[in-house]
Formats: structure tokens, sequence, C-alpha cells
């Protein structure tokens, strides 16, 4: 157990340099507290945005904005990638419309979003729905396609309607792939977010980042773009770690 | 005898027509792939003459392109397209040189990976787009600190694909090349780096579009031309037919982009049977 602490501290004390330097060039007057604001003030800001209800409101509203965009995205998408993967005609219809929208640059889409449904909450989840669709139905079509055909022959031979070998068959087979789109989605949502409410709102995270920067509060700016960080950092890994547990069949 | 002449060497004419036709072919081929974009487009041409939508909410497809051409014909359009993409590419080639460097000293050099292992690996999902004020700060407004948002975007694709790409060479190859006298320097250069080549160049593809994204954003956000700052103008002034404008030229550039950078792996990997090997990010 020690032994597992002390690598995993080795493993990460560049970080920690990195952290020192940080304190060490502000602190000791090497570049201005303006520009580069000591990490302990850094940490005494962040702890007096974490007792204020501003701060809370503001991230409330992010995450109600990121988890429902997500979530929409994640739902449509997979249903659409296993469609295509299962049907001809959809397939048809569907896969070049995902080709040619799929290499759009997701951010033309915040001016359009803004210009429907204006600057709050919907135009938001619009965006991260947009945004984050693709991956996910491109993951869960790929999955899909892979799953192997003797599975399907042996379910539909052995009685298994259709409907029950999509279920039982071609959709756990898709999901390794399906859940990798959406840790993709999950990237891009983030930064959908963040850059829409840095550059059209009146609320969220990415707004406050802005707001308190154009007060000339640098501490509290640091604060959360580092609160920020490491939210979506802990969102990446939390999701890898429950995606590594709910595939364990796979081993 | 005429008619064998006929059959075995086809005349001019005939080469020319069989040509023609062959290319009649593909021309048809091509359409019938691009039939259902073709349909979409007329379906959103269509949808907004009927009324059901205002022109705000969606203009039609038609004067969306009227508005690209005299955009084009002012000289307005090739400026903003110019400075986006000189802003996406530089950052782009900036990300690829430095992350292609990075992740060969990170696969061959012991401290490098130390170093640089936790903070790729920590940066990478974090969204660095929030640092963009911070950049600012330190940077100002002008192309320094998009292209430096750029690279801090794109590199970290590149450099882990250069990492696992050169850990991936297989072992019997670095072992004959050791065998024959190879010097580390020459393995690391003319052995790793060539058999990791396919890796590196999908890093290099996830990188791209990443560019170009990041490049409209801090257009977007900090102006400064470009197409992401004429589409911010434009959405702030309630003109929708420019911020259609702006969709369909960046869609088009970054199509064209993503294509691009598809013929040049397999050009460039002809000798790889990876060469083929789409790009799925």
């Amino acid at each position: 157990m020690t032994g597992a602490i002390a690598s995993a501290s080795f493993r990460y004390l560049p970080i920690v340099i990195l952290l020192a330097l940080w304190q060490a060039v502000s602190s000791l007057g090497w570049v201005s507290t303006a520009v580069l604001p000591p990490l302990t003030a850094v940490f005494e800001a962040g702890v007096r945005l974490l007792e204020s209800d501003d701060f809370w409101s503001n991230a409330g509203a992010s995450l109600y904005r990121g988890g429902m965009g997500l979530l929409l995205a994640i739902v449509i998408g997979a249903v659409l990638g296993i469609a295509m993967a299962w049907s001809r005609p959809v397939r048809t219809v569907v896969s070049p419309i995902v080709e040619i929208f799929y290499p759009l640059p997701k951010s033309a889409l915040i001016p359009v979003t803004a210009l429907w449904l204006g600057f709050g909450d919907a135009s938001k989840i619009l965006l991260i729905f947009l945004g984050c669709m693709l991956p996910v139905t491109i993951g869960a079509f790929n999955g899909a396609r892979g799953s192997e055909q003797t599975l399907v022959w042996s379910a539909r031979s052995l009685g298994a309607s259709r409907l029950r070998t999509l279920w039982d068959v071609v959709v756990p087979s898709a999901m390794p792939e399906l859940l990798n789109g959406v840790r993709t989605a999950l990237a891009l949502s983030w930064v959908l977010l963040v850059a829409s409410e840095l550059i059209v709102a009146r609320k969220g995270l990415g707004y406050l980042i802005g707001f308190l920067g154009d007060g000339g509060n640098y501490d509290g700016m640091f604060a959360v773009v580092l609160f920020v960080a490491l939210l979506g950092f802990i969102a990446d890994r939390g999701y890898q770690a429950a995606m590594q547990r709910a595939l364990r069949w796979r081993e | 005898m005429a008619r064998i002449d006929d059959t075995l060497a086809p005349s001019p004419d005939r080469l020319k027509l069989s040509r023609v036709w062959t290319g009649l072919r593909s021309f048809a081929r091509g359409l019938v792939g691009w039939s259902p974009v073709i349909v979409l487009l007329i379906a959103w041409e269509v949808f907004a003459r009927s009324g059901a939508v205002t022109p705000f909410m969606l203009p039609q497809f038609s004067s969306v392109l009227e508005r690209i051409a005299s955009d084009t014909a002012s000289g307005e359009l090739p400026v903003a397209m110019g400075l986006t993409l000189w802003r996406a590419l530089a950052g782009f080639l900036i990300s690829a040189f430095a992350g292609i460097a990075l992740g060969l000293a990170m696969a061959r050099l012991r401290p490098f990976y130390w170093f640089f292992d936790p903070i790729i690996s920590v940066g990478f999902p974090i969204p660095k787009i929030a640092f963009l004020p911070i950049i600012v700060l330190w940077l100002g407004f002008f192309d320094v600190s998009k292209i430096t948002m750029i690279v801090f975007n794109s590199i970290f694709p590149v450099v882990t694909a250069t990492v696992v790409g050169v850990y991936g060479v297989e072992k019997e190859l670095i072992w004959s090349a050791r065998n024959l006298g190879t010097s580390e320097r020459a393995l690391t250069w003319e052995v790793m780096l060539p058999a990791a080549l396919p890796q590196i160049f999908t890093g290099l593809q996830v990188a791209l579009p990443i560019a170009l994204i990041v490049g409209v954003l801090t257009e977007m956000a900090m102006g400064g031309y470009g197409i992401g700052a004429s589409m911010q103008t434009a959405s702030r002034f309630a003109d929708s037919l420019g911020v259609f404008a702006g969709i369909i030229e960046i869609a088009v550039v970054g199509y064209v982009l993503v294509k691009l950078m598809a013929v040049l792996r397999a050009r460039l990997l002809v000798w790889h049977p990876e060469a083929l090997e789409p790009a799925t990010v």
C-alpha cells in the first residue's frame, strides 16, 4: 500500500513541481502578481468563491446545460447509430448526412444556436446536443456493425425475434465502441459549454471566468479556470472508471 | 480485316468516346454519393421558402449562396478565410512538429517520459478552452494568443499518438536494426519514426479538426477578423444570412481539410498496409 502511494506520488511529482514553480515565480516577484497571482492567493479566492451563492448558481447552470445536452446527445445518438447499422434504408439516408456534418467544426454552431434560442439555457443545450451527437452515433454504428454475424445468426436460428436479437446481441456488442464515442462526446461537451458561455451568456462558469477577468479579479478568475479544469478531469477519469466496470464482462 | 482492327485497336475517336463515357460514369457515381446532400440542400430551400419559419430563423439556401458570392466578390470572405486558415494551420503545424518531437523524446528518453507523462495525461482531458482569458491576459488579443491557444489544444493527440506509435513498433524490427549495427540515433529517426508513422498520422488527423474548431472559437471570443469573428458579429447584429454563410464556409473548409489529410495519408503511407485505414475520430 505504501509502495503504491510512493510510486503514485513519484509519478505525479512533475505536477507538484509545476505548481511549486508557479508559486515561486509569482511570490518571488519574477512576474507581476497581476499576470500570475500566487497559487496560495488563487486557493484563497477559490475558497471564498465556494462559500458564495453566486458561484454555485453559475456552476449549477453550467452543469444543467452540459448534463441535459449530453444526455440528449447520448440517447438520440446511440439510437440513430444502432438504427443505421440495423436497417439499410436508414443507413442510406442518414450516413451521408453524418459524413457531411461530422467534420463541421462544431464551434460554428454557437452563433446559430444563439440566433435561434437566445443567450439562455436552451441555446447551450441545443448546441451541446448537436455538437456531441455525432461521435456517439459513429461509435454506436461502428460497434453495432462490428457485432459478429455468427452471433446474430445463432440468435436468429435459436428463434430469437429480430427485436430481441437487436437488444440482446447487437446492442451489447456495440457497447464498447459506443462508450468510447460517449467519452469523445463528454470531452467535446466541456469545450462547447465553456466556450459558448465565454462568448455569449449571462450565467455559467464560462461567463463567471470572463466576468471575474473583466473586473480585474484575477485570483478569482484563475480559481474558476482551475475549478473547470478539475471538473473536466474528474468527469473524464470517473467516466473511464465507470466504463471499465461496465465492460468487465468482456474479459 | 477492318473489323478485326476495329476490335483490337479502337480508333482514336472511339478511345475518346470511351474516356468520356468513363468520365460520365464516375461523375454519375459521385452524384449518387452526393445525392443525399443535394436532397438536403433542396429540402432546406423548400422548407425556408414554405413560410413555416421566418427568414431570420432559416434563410433560404439560395440567398446564403448569394451572400457568399457577394462576400467573395467584395474581398471580405477571402481575407477572413485566409486569416482563419493561417491561424489554424500555423497552430496545427507547430503542434505537429513540437508534438512529434516531444513524443519521440518521451518514448526514447526516460526523464522526459517521467516529467511529461503526468502532465499530458492530466492535460489531455481538461477543457483547455477555459484558459482562454488567461492566455489573453498574458499574450494579448492578436494572432500570437490565438495560435498559442490552438497549439495548447491540438498538441495533445499528436504527442500521445507518437508515444503509443513508437512503443508499438515491432521488437523484431528494432532487434534487427541493432544487430546490423544501427546507432541509437539512426534507430530513432530511420527505424522508429517511419514505423510509427501510421499512428502519428492518426494523431495528426485528430489534431487538425481541433485546430480549426479552436481557431474559430478564439476568433468568436476575441474578434480580430476571421470567419469566427465575422460569424459572431453577424450573430450580434441579428444578421442570420451572415451566420449561415459562415457555417457553410466553415463546413466546406473543414470537409476539404479532412479529405486532404486522408489523401495525404494514402500517399505518404502507400508502403504501409494501414495506408487506407479510415480516420475514426
